[in-house]
């Protein structure tokens, strides 16, 4: 498989701030779903505006689908990546609900016509068409951020990236995004990064990359990651349910395999016990 | 902020609400100058009978203009009661050192009453049935010709809708950070002036800085999603002047013609 992304010996600082990245470099594969996890301060908010374009690296490159992420190739670099930030109420531009999913195609010159077909489409793979006349503050936090999905599903991106985007979520309603963004994904075979604090998020990557102090760690799967809760706990990360579990089964003198376990692997793994 | 209702809008499917807003914003200023116009009796009888018609067209329970009308009651007694006060002329009634009634003020303060209410009546018609966007927008093809003297107008509506948008949301932040303030013992809405204008403090500069940090965020998100710059935009909206402008404008300029036919 191709890579989607690719970021080369990258350096950037804030003015006036020390450096967060030196000499980064990594690769994200086309139609995984990836996610970045680290404290905060680690720079993972950064790394997603410098794919966009939003921020532009000190010195190094970033490639997204072939195309350098430039001054020039930026509007191109928009169209395919789709980014859905923290908050819920500071990226709803629109009067309602409908408006703000056509923003972005109205900045593309698109016809009328031609948006209210997409935008009902969008609006309807998020099931939030009977709310298509709803004013932002009428709305729940997880209700706008499936707003601001469709707004960027409406733009067909081949990428979309989390920026903490259930982090202002309650449990139900970040479940409920998270489930969105992977039928999302296997519809529309999209390469999803998600940058996330939350482990359990993190533990149905397909890929976790750990940022610590402006240098990757690890770029590895779920089960090399977990397996290893000595280092996560180290970099000040949590680890997920099912491996505290498994913990304090050990404790009470059971023989846990040691390898990381979903909630369904390990409810079976508890059933075959005598 | 139940019954904050500038920038409310209650969507609706009515006469009124299907009119375009270039030709609301427009009827509303027209009918503005003509209530000047008007200055007796029979021309503000007209005036009214035209506003409770537009009212009744509109859909909208008369109690939400009730709520309009009750935050500028301050200051339409005190227009009214200076206008009564103060005003010389016709039989005087009663006279008191400076202040003198006379029936000439009496109907002089009656009649300013009227124009207020027609005013806000007017206006609250206007922000009720016209969402932010479509106000905006009305306002944006009404400045249109000024486009000529390179004066900004997309990004100004741009602005307008914007800031329409985050009126609710920025009076929910008011409420709670009064609220964080209370609870750590900020005493706000008694005490000397002096003491007052202190404790607006707490409130103002998080109010302020939350502002810029919705602003930084809102810009970003704008830019993700392939915004460049105001003019270089489709619609998703297009409200086109229709057949129902043009006989609501008619019926307007109608009893305005009127008006102007009855007055002294």
């Amino acid at each position: 498989m191709k890579n989607i992304i690719e970021v080369k010996n990258i350096s950037f600082k804030y003015p006036e701030q020390s450096e967060i990245f030196k000499d980064l470099s990594f690769e994200i594969k086309r139609g995984e779903w990836t996610a970045i996890i680290g404290q905060n301060g680690s720079g993972k908010s950064t790394i997603a505006k410098l794919i966009d374009g939003l921020y532009q690296p000190m010195s190094g490159e970033i490639f997204v689908d072939d195309l350098l992420v430039n001054e020039e190739n930026i509007n191109k670099i928009h169209k395919k990546i789709g980014l859905v930030f923290q908050n819920p109420d500071d990226q709803f531009v629109g009067a309602t609900v409908e408006d703000d999913v056509a923003f972005g195609l109205e900045n593309q010159l698109m016809s009328t016509d031609e948006m209210h077909t997409i935008v009902e489409k969008s609006l309807k793979s998020v099931n939030m068409w009977e709310y298509r006349e709803r004013v932002p503050e009428s709305l729940s936090g997880g209700q706008k951020q499936r707003v601001a999905i469709a707004g960027i599903i409406a733009l067909a991106p081949q990428i979309i990236i989390l920026d903490e985007s259930t982090s202002m979520l309650d449990p139900l309603g970040r479940k409920d995004i998270i489930d969105l963004i992977y039928r999302l994904k296997q519809e529309l075979n999209l390469t999803v990064i998600s940058i996330t604090h939350d482990i359990d998020e993190a533990a149905l990557a397909d890929r976790i990359m750990i940022l610590n102090q402006g240098q990757l760690v690890e770029a590895t799967d779920p089960n090399d990651m977990f397996s290893n809760e000595d280092k996560l706990l180290e970099l000040g990360l949590d680890v997920p349910y099912t491996v505290k579990l498994m913990d304090a089964l050990r404790q009470q003198g059971l023989d846990v395999p040691h390898r990381y376990m979903d909630e369904g692997e390990l409810v079976k793994w508890i059933t075959q016990l005598k | 902020m139940s019954n904050f209702i500038f920038g409310r809008y209650l969507p609706g499917n009515s006469w009124i609400h299907k009119m375009s807003p270039q030709a609301k914003l427009l009827i509303s200023f027209f009918f503005v100058l003509v209530i000047f116009l008007a200055n007796n009796l029979i021309s503000y009888a007209m005036l009214i009978v035209l506003i409770l018609a537009t009212i009744v067209l509109s859909g909208i329970s008369i109690s939400f203009f009730i709520k309009g009308i009750r935050p500028l009651l301050w200051l339409i007694i005190f227009t009214v009661l200076l206008q009564i006060l103060f005003s010389s002329g016709g039989t005087p009634i009663f006279k008191w050192g400076i202040f003198s009634i006379t029936d000439q003020s009496l109907i002089n303060g009656g009649y300013i009453f009227i124009r207020f209410l027609l005013i806000i009546m007017m206006s609250t018609v206007l922000m009720l049935t016209t969402s932010p966007l479509a106000l905006a927008d009305g306002i944006q093809t009404l400045l249109k010709p000024l486009k000529r003297l390179h004066f900004p107008v997309d990004t100004l509506a741009l602005m307008l809708s914007i800031a329409l948008r985050f009126v609710p949301t920025l009076m929910d932040e008011t409420q709670t950070i009064m609220n964080a303030q209370r609870a750590r013992g900020v005493d706000f809405g008694s005490g000397s002036i002096k003491h007052r204008i202190k404790v607006a403090v707490p409130l103002l500069i998080p109010l302020f800085t939350g502002a810029i940090t919705h602003a930084e965020n809102l810009s970003t998100a704008m830019e993700a999603r392939g915004f460049t710059d105001s003019e270089h935009r489709s619609k998703y909206r297009i409200y086109k002047w229709q057949k129902r402008d043009t006989i609501s404008f008619l019926v307007y300029i109608l009893v305005a013609v009127l008006v102007i036919l009855v007055r002294k």
